[in-house]
């Protein structure tokens, strides 16, 4: 089962939902978790993995062999994205503009054309103190594409039944939050009650409905009266799984990389509360698909 | 004419909010909402639209399921995985093709290699660029369209256009609010900026955030400074950052502490220093504007 953790919108508390909600789903059963915002990945800020194992991940690019270009500019007629052109009649290969669509090497009539490489940045584990193993991407500083390495990281992820996946999913409604989102059983939305996280989750969740992905909000922050989001979700008929209140002492135990459901007994019962919510809403939706 | 780009790497550290204000503050300045999948200025800066127009992103493939003739070589040459077997109502298969537009990269392979011409590919509206009018000058946003691609092409459209403006109404200042990471839309915010300002918080993501943005900002040759959002809430953490900027040769611009008012002034659609000139918060931005535009006196000029 694939929960992931999602927002629209940066900083509404994403890593901090999806990193104790993996901290109560190990004390239930078995769960990985997976940070798929590799451009700043965080989660293992707080998980402070042991036993980190690196493999570094790259994506192909053209690798020319001059000696046997003869110049014909097919490459550079199929390339969309400009990453190989004919200069001063030479060819010169664009390495950060290649997509890896491989059509310059599939029209090149002399064969000099050839798989190289561009290093995206690395895929890690390791495994918390509480036993899970968290699996987190590394955007090398200077790349511009991130989703190539999200379905690396997502590659690592076994979707099994009796298995939770938690997925850090990045902030924005563009490629790389699309790429993490898709294919995942259900979407937990981290809401803050600002006008700006509100624009920012009717976003995600019209791209979600896209995707066909079922979802439910938690609210951040919180504050004790009804909000904007309470308003929105009701109107959409979103389910509240739960609001974890606004609190100052919150925010530090965050700051310093620690887990609320450790720090804070009022939070971890929330975090219980979500937990159970979720877990009785997949494993229903699950039976109904045996029953199928 | 100068740019500035503010950044942060990690979400939600105040970028908006801060940029609202700065370009309240800021007398004669283009302001470029960069975020465009999230786009957020315009909810707390006072605007009128006056432009609009539509975004044409790359090209998608589409599969004219009559003249599909089920060879498959769509498929077996997508790198993309988007090539997929069309089924019929009872979900048997039909032997011909169909592509995910979702995971469609634009390449044209496909139709490139096509044998019958039944794919077409063609240019998508991926979204809608604004132009507006503010307080203090123009304002350029957009809204690109849900789950599509292209952001940084989106982004670079964008700062092309407030150059242009900046250059035709003899602008000497453009101030982009730029997305969180370090990816696409990022690189394209600040490439050619002048400098940036980066906009951290006292947690262990900020640090560990704006350390990623500043690397990025090097490698482009900008001039980096730094604030210091939210300082309060852990200023051990803030410490830590004020020592890092000493440390990296990194102008330190201000602090500026949680404030309640900041949210009110989201609220009301406003930047805090329209809303609340004299609260805490707006103080101390205005002291970060202070520093950034002396900071900003001893960059050389741009050549070109």
């Amino acid at each position: 089962m694939i929960i992931t953790v999602a927002s629209g919108k940066g900083g509404t508390g994403k890593t901090t939902v999806a990193v104790n909600l993996a901290t109560i789903a190990a004390e239930k059963g078995s769960v990985e978790l997976f940070d798929c915002d590799v451009e700043e990945p965080n989660a293992h800020l707080f998980v402070k993995p042991q036993n980190i194992t690196k493999k570094e991940v790259s994506t192909m690019i053209p690798s020319v062999d001059i000696a046997l270009c003869n110049l014909c500019q097919e490459c550079e007629k199929i390339c969309r994205f400009s990453a190989i052109n004919i200069v001063a009649k030479k060819i010169m290969v664009f390495a950060d503009m290649c997509h890896s669509c491989k059509g310059c090497l599939m029209v090149c009539p002399t064969g000099a054309i050839s798989e190289g490489a561009r290093q995206l940045g690395s895929v890690l584990t390791g495994y918390s103190k509480q036993g899970f193993k968290l699996t987190w991407g590394e955007l090398r500083v200077g790349e511009a594409m991130s989703p190539p390495l999200i379905k690396k990281v997502k590659d690592e992820i076994n979707n099994l039944y009796n298995l939770i996946s938690i997925v850090d999913a990045p902030p924005g409604t563009s490629c790389p939050a699309i790429t993490t989102l898709r294919d995942s059983d259900f979407a937990l939305l981290v809401a803050e009650e600002t006008p700006f996280g509100l624009n920012d989750l009717t976003l995600t969740v019209e791209g979600l409905k896209k995707l066909g992905v079922p979802m439910a909000i938690v609210i951040n922050r919180a504050e004790e009266s009804k909000g904007i989001i309470d308003d929105y979700a009701e109107h959409e008929n979103i389910e509240i799984l739960g609001k974890i209140p606004f609190s100052k002492e919150a925010a530090k135990i965050c700051s310093k990389g620690l887990f609320l459901v450790e720090e804070m007994a009022e939070i971890r019962a929330i975090f219980q509360k979500i937990y159970q919510k979720i877990y009785c809403k997949i494993v229903k939706t699950e039976n109904k698909g045996e029953i199928k | 004419m100068r740019e500035l780009t503010i950044i942060s790497g990690k979400g939600g550290t105040g970028k908006t909010s801060i940029t609202a204000s700065i370009a309240s503050l800021a007398e004669n300045r283009v302001v470029i909402d960069a975020d465009v999948d999230a786009a957020n200025l315009f909810l707390t800066l006072e605007h009128k639209l006056i432009e609009k127009e539509p975004f044409q992103g790359g090209h998608k493939a589409r599969i004219d399921i009559d003249s599909c003739v089920g060879c498959a070589e769509c498929l077996n040459r997508c790198q993309f995985d988007a090539v997929f077997e069309k089924l019929d109502q009872d979900k048997k298969p039909t032997g011909k093709f169909s592509i995910d537009p979702i995971s469609c990269e634009g390449c044209g392979v496909c139709a490139h290699f096509c044998p019958t011409g039944a794919i077409l590919f063609e240019r998508q509206i991926c979204g809608e660029k604004y132009i507006s009018t503010t307080a203090n000058g123009p304002m350029v946003h957009a809204r690109l369209g849900i789950a599509e691609e292209n952001s940084g092409l989106l982004v670079s459209q964008l700062r092309q256009r407030a150059r242009e403006i900046a250059k035709k109404q003899k602008i000497p200042l453009i101030i982009t609010d730029g997305p969180p990471g370090i990816g696409c839309p990022v690189i394209a915010s600040i490439s050619n900026a002048d400098a940036l300002l980066v906009v951290t918080e006292p947690t262990i993501s900020g640090m560990h955030d704006m350390q990623r943005v500043i690397r990025l900002g090097r490698q482009m040759n900008a001039a980096i400074y730094l604030c210091i959002n939210k300082a309060d809430l852990n200023i051990e953490a803030s410490e830590k950052i004020k020592e890092f900027c000493n440390h990296n040769k990194i102008k330190f611009a201000g602090e500026i502490p949680f404030d309640r008012a900041v949210v009110e002034s989201m609220k009301m659609g406003q930047s805090l220093v329209t809303y609340s000139p004299d609260s805490e918060a707006s103080k101390a931005v205005k002291l970060v504007w202070k520093n950034v535009v002396e900071f900003m006196g001893d960059l050389k000029e741009r050549l070109i």
